[in-house]
């Protein structure tokens, strides 16, 4: 009910989109669905990314996540729908848009008997629009940043998992990016790595640069993300400004007692709603009542308070109500 | 990261280069070719060890029937034209003589492993998401594929051809040559024909190459692409040895392989065989290619 709720708000903005709005959007698509043989892995959805925006695009495993971000890049042809990226039209702009956007797609990919560095000089390679004459330089930068100097000339297989996701990383900055498109950067990294990706991501999203995170992670979302769009079996249900979300969710006062009922009574007069009894807990959604007077009328009523917790749900509460289901592998 | 790291890799392009990328109308170095993708691919090719180890077997051949004749000479076997016993005669028949056993099974055996990892290797390994999102354009990845494949063909071809004329030199001495039409051909007539029967075993290799590319573009599985290709080539041999269908041999892309023999004779007749095996690898070139490109531009990579 919520889900249908939330997703209509972000229908119409995008359905009206006029050039100026796309222009602010650093993805934006319309009906982008995809279907393989009878399964529709991603169904029908409006993305609106803004620019600058560091944007958590989350869901379980099997949501769809990666088709559509293969999807964005042009890798597979969607069914149906169209996107734009950076505001022109895909997959006709590709290669104007691509150039602009780093992308990181289900896990490292690299030649396991050329090394890293290597590696990052053949993508260059690739590149039309990169300068042969600061190649060197760059893919020096890249692994700097991405802290891989001292394992650059190591061949790729010899790498770990989490070296293999930093050179990943650093494919992504061998140019300057207006857009990041990153699935599961983290994934296979040890707690530092972590971090320091976190930090590499606020650092460009300070720099401008717009971040496309998919995840499953729902601290990272947390910590670094400005948006966030959930995806559940292919669909889109919910997408706006994280700030956003979290003020829609409701605080809840828990009193725990030796006298629930008497408690939930207070809590009712409280104006209190959705009150709940459990065996030495009463609780309630707080809406606009001050939590001090809620504890003054339950130690005014002769209520023995053992204890009394006010809690906002967590982003896991939002995405389970979300979802419904969880955090299950979507099938 | 310091701020003076990030000012480095802000500054990392040149001024030009940047608002070249950033135009909309697409950067001007777009319009030039650039050969760094190819000599890209052709460092993927060409230091890779298992290739390395290919073309030692490759080169192996000409040092072995060199050294064979050296120890064992099978002497003239009276008057019969024979590759292996005008050896002794003149050093460069152990080029000949490499190319005529190699072109049976080992070079089409290089050709189909390099092709069909084209594009079914990149697949496989992941990598061709990341090269098609840099952006490479499909069709310019084929066509680097493809002429990378072409090139080690003709590598491939030298280097026996190659191998094959130093050894001989060095264990028989060079001189005149004695051509099929039973006339004397200098030395250096000789050589030049043997550099032209290698460009023929190419174009006739590259036809190969196509379908090897073509099959490539069909699969994730580079292996099984490689074994697909032996299979059709096998398949062709066949076909051509089965008598009642006589109307199919000259459309078979084998068919032709052994008309470099034409280019032994005097004068060297570029009509006839020759130019109906060169059309016929163009045709199959232009078939297979197009194939390919059909299936590639449109596929979903979905690995």
């Amino acid at each position: 009910m919520t889900t249908a709720a939330r997703t209509t708000e972000v229908a119409p903005a995008v359905a009206g989109a006029t050039s100026a709005h796309s222009e602010r959007l650093a993805i934006a698509s319309q009906g982008l669905t995809k279907r393989f043989g009878r399964q529709v892995a991603v169904n029908g959805i409006d993305l609106a990314v803004p620019r600058g925006s560091v944007y958590g695009f989350l869901g379980p495993n099997g949501s769809g996540k990666t088709t559509t971000i293969r999807l964005l890049l042009s890798l597979i042809r969607p069914t149906s729908g169209t996107h734009a990226l950076l505001g022109r039209s895909m997959p006709q702009a590709a290669s104007a848009v691509l150039p602009r956007v780093g992308a990181l797609v289900e896990g490292p990919a690299f030649h396991p008997y050329l090394s890293g560095r290597d590696n990052l000089c053949r993508l260059d390679a690739a590149d039309r629009t990169a300068d042969p004459a600061t190649a060197r330089r760059r893919v020096e930068a890249a692994l700097d940043r991405v802290g891989l100097l001292a394992a650059a000339r190591k061949r790729y297989r010899a790498y770990s998992l989490g070296m293999r996701q930093r050179l990943a990383l650093a494919a992504t900055q061998l140019m300057p990016r207006e857009l990041l498109v990153l699935d599961e950067p983290t994934n296979g990294l040890d707690p530092q790595g972590t971090r320091e990706v976190r930090s590499l991501i606020t650092n460009l999203a300070e720099d401008g640069t717009t971040v496309l995170l998919s995840t499953h992670l729902l601290s990272e979302v947390e910590q670094v993300c400005t948006h966030v769009g959930v995806m559940h079996v292919g669909h889109l249900v919910a997408q706006a400004p994280l700030a956003e979300l979290r003020a829609r969710t409701v605080a809840r006062a828990v009193v725990t007692t030796r006298c629930p009922d008497e408690a939930a009574e207070v809590l009712r007069q409280q104006h209190l709603t959705e009150i709940a009894t459990g065996k030495d807990q009463a609780a309630g959604v707080i809406g606009q009542v001050a939590p001090e007077q809620i504890v003054e009328a339950l130690v005014h009523a002769g209520v023995p308070v053992r204890a009394f917790t006010t809690a906002t749900p967590d982003l896991e509460d939002m995405f389970v109500s979300l979802t419904g289901r969880g955090f299950d592998v979507s099938g | 990261m310091s701020a003076a790291e990030k000012a480095a890799l802000r500054e990392s392009g040149t001024p030009g280069e940047t608002s070249a990328a950033a135009s909309a109308s697409g950067p001007r170095s777009q319009r030039l070719p650039n050969p760094r993708f190819l000599r890209s691919e052709l460092w993927l090719i060409f230091g890779r060890r298992r290739n390395w180890a290919g073309l030692a077997v490759l080169a192996s051949v000409p040092l072995i029937i060199a050294i064979a004749v050296k120890i064992n000479n099978p002497g003239s076997a009276g008057g019969e034209f024979n590759v292996f016993s005008s050896i002794t005669d003149n050093g460069l028949f152990v080029a000949l003589a490499a190319l005529t056993v190699e072109i049976q099974l080992f070079l089409p055996i290089a050709v189909a492993s390099i092709s069909s990892d084209a594009i079914a290797g990149e697949a496989n390994l992941g990598t061709l998401r990341y090269l098609l999102a840099v952006p490479v354009l499909r069709s310019r990845m084929l066509a680097v594929k493809f002429t990378a494949i072409v090139i080690f063909t003709f590598v491939a071809i030298l280097l026996v051809a190659g191998v094959g004329m130093l050894i001989g030199l060095a264990l028989f001495g060079g001189g005149s040559m004695v051509s099929l039409s039973g006339t004397s051909l200098s030395f250096g007539t000789g050589v030049w024909r043997i550099l032209l029967i290698c460009g023929y075993l190419a174009i006739e290799l590259s036809a190969l190459s196509a379908i090897g590319l073509f099959v490539s573009s069909l699969t994730e599985q580079p292996i099984g692409a490689a074994i697909a290709v032996i299979i059709i080539m096998i398949m062709s041999f066949i076909l051509d040895q089965i008598p009642p269908l006589d109307w199919l041999h000259p459309y078979l892309f084998t068919h032709h392989w052994y008309g470099f023999t034409e280019f032994l004779r005097d004068p060297v007749s570029f009509g006839g065989p020759v130019r109906d095996g060169v059309l016929n690898a163009a045709a199959y070139i232009a078939v297979c290619y197009s194939a390919a490109w059909a299936r590639f531009s449109g596929r979903d990579v979905t690995n």
